[in-house]
């Protein structure tokens, strides 16, 4: 579980660091793969509203100025999807990809669409610049309409026939690791209707009840904004 | 290798389908593989500028129509990093990812920032959203920051790391993702690369490779003669 770094007295630092901010879906989906697998990490805040990710030692962490960044010994692995796959080879603990290929494949194809196809065109720096251009409506739009739907209607009809109480199936997997903070984005700050999803839904009712899924909300980390 | 499908008349067609577009740098990264792991396929064009990606028996194989699709006997994948960790499992000859986890992951990390930070800025200027509202010149100007971006990001994060190939002297993971973008961003994006030498000399030395001019766009089936 995380622990903010301010409050370690004494005893020996945890070894992993996460570099991460707490409404970020992309530092959420390793929050959920960390605590998935039971390993203790030091929460290091990125304030993103305060341009944090360009302050010079952050870069060097990753060059690219998002988060998540993982920082493990003297191994530093940036992005969401990299992480997540070095923790599956590094702690084997609570696989998130299934030995079968077929299910692996689905599970990788679900994250990847979360990834490329949703995330990054919705992303702060993409919304600032459509609500400066436009407005705040047009800024709607433009995720309901043009990103999470069609996203999220592909996703539907690829799960619609999957049997499980899960994603993919009756275990927590990858895609469920990366769905749960961008369904949970969706209907927090999008309005996004889950009812036209009910696949999605069902299985996101499930996972959310999970503790590891719990602990990793945006507002439970130590920088969310009392 | 690809074979057109209209041309084949021996028995017994490539038991791999690849349903792919020329133009489609995603598309291109998966024939790389496949020609890296010497893997026969058969072509199935998919033409994006007709629409038939939107066809009802496209959306089967891919409900977000996109392309590629791999077709592997009963098994369909689709995403290309999806269908390339794929192929990594059940065909390991001329592995992508190294056993080193720092080198794994950075090779991952590489992959990632081409497929999830600078390739879909492309598709962006044809969302009806962009075309409708933005003007020719803003289109590509949006589409040229993301590149910049992502291409600084990756000069970055490879400047210090040896090696003939993007992140050392064996083709990797990186080298299949990084090839396509560096392509697409000189032919259509009008992008300098020399702000990018190490990334330069990579793609240089990949060039070079059978496996990766035959997968250029300009070298399949279902390349206009015009283009």
């Amino acid at each position: 579980m995380a622990s903010d770094s301010k409050e370690i007295v004494g005893a020996e630092p945890a070894k992993l660091k996460l570099y991460s901010y707490w409404r970020s879906s992309c530092s959420q989906r390793v929050r959920i793969a960390l605590n998935l697998k039971g390993l203790d990490y030091e929460y290091e805040t990125v304030n993103l509203l305060k341009d944090e990710q360009f302050d010079p030692e952050f870069e060097k962490l990753n060059p690219i100025k998002y988060v998540p960044s993982l920082v493990d010994g003297d191994v530093v692995v940036g992005d969401s999807l990299a992480i997540i796959l070095y923790l599956e080879d590094k702690y084997p603990q609570h696989p998130l990809l299934p030995k079968d290929l077929k299910k692996k494949a689905l599970n990788l194809q679900v994250a990847n669409i979360v990834g490329s196809s949703i995330q990054p065109l919705q992303n702060l720096s993409i919304l600032k610049f459509i609500e400066t251009k436009f407005d705040a409506d047009e800024k709607l739009k433009w995720v309901q309409h043009y990103i999470v739907q069609k996203a999220f209607s592909a996703l539907e009809k690829l799960l619609k026939d999957v049997p499980g109480k899960y994603t993919t199936g009756d275990e927590v997997l990858l895609a469920d690791v990366f769905l749960a903070p961008q369904i949970d984005a969706g209907v927090a700050r999008f309005r996004i209707d889950m009812t036209e999803y009910p696949r999605l839904a069902r299985a996101h009712a499930a996972y959310s009840e999970l503790p590891a899924f719990q602990a990793a909300l945006p507002e439970r980390q130590p920088d969310y904004p009392t | 290798m690809a074979h057109d499908s209209k041309e084949i008349d021996e028995p017994a067609p490539a038991k791999l389908k690849l349903y792919n577009y020329w133009r489609s740098s995603c598309s291109q990264r998966v024939r790389i593989v496949l020609n890296l792991k010497g893997l026969d396929y058969e072509y199935k064009a998919v033409n994006l500028m007709k629409g038939e990606h939107f066809h009802p028996e496209y959306e089967k194989l891919n409900p977000i129509h996109f392309v590629p699709t791999l077709v592997d006997g009963d098994i369909v994948v689709g995403d290309s990093y999806a269908v390339i960790l794929y192929l990594e499992d059940k065909y390991p000859q001329h592995p992508l990812l190294p056993k080193d986890l720092k080198k794994k992951a950075l090779n991952l990390q590489v992959a990632s920032i081409v497929s999830s930070s600078i390739q879909p800025f492309h598709g962006v200027p044809r969302l009806s959203f962009v075309e409708a509202k933005f003007n020719d010149d803003e289109r590509l100007k949006w589409t040229q920051h993301y590149l910049g971006k992502g291409f600084t990001a990756l000069e970055k994060l490879l400047k210090d790391v040896p090696g003939k190939y993007a992140t050392g002297d064996e083709v990797l993971l990186a080298d299949v993702f990084l090839v396509p973008q560096v392509h697409a961003a000189i032919t259509r994006f009008g992008i300098d690369m020399t702000a990018y030498p190490r990334l330069s000399r990579a793609f240089a030395a990949l060039c070079e490779l059978p496996a990766f001019q035959d997968a250029l766009p300009e070298r399949q089936p279902d390349c206009p003669s015009t283009a």
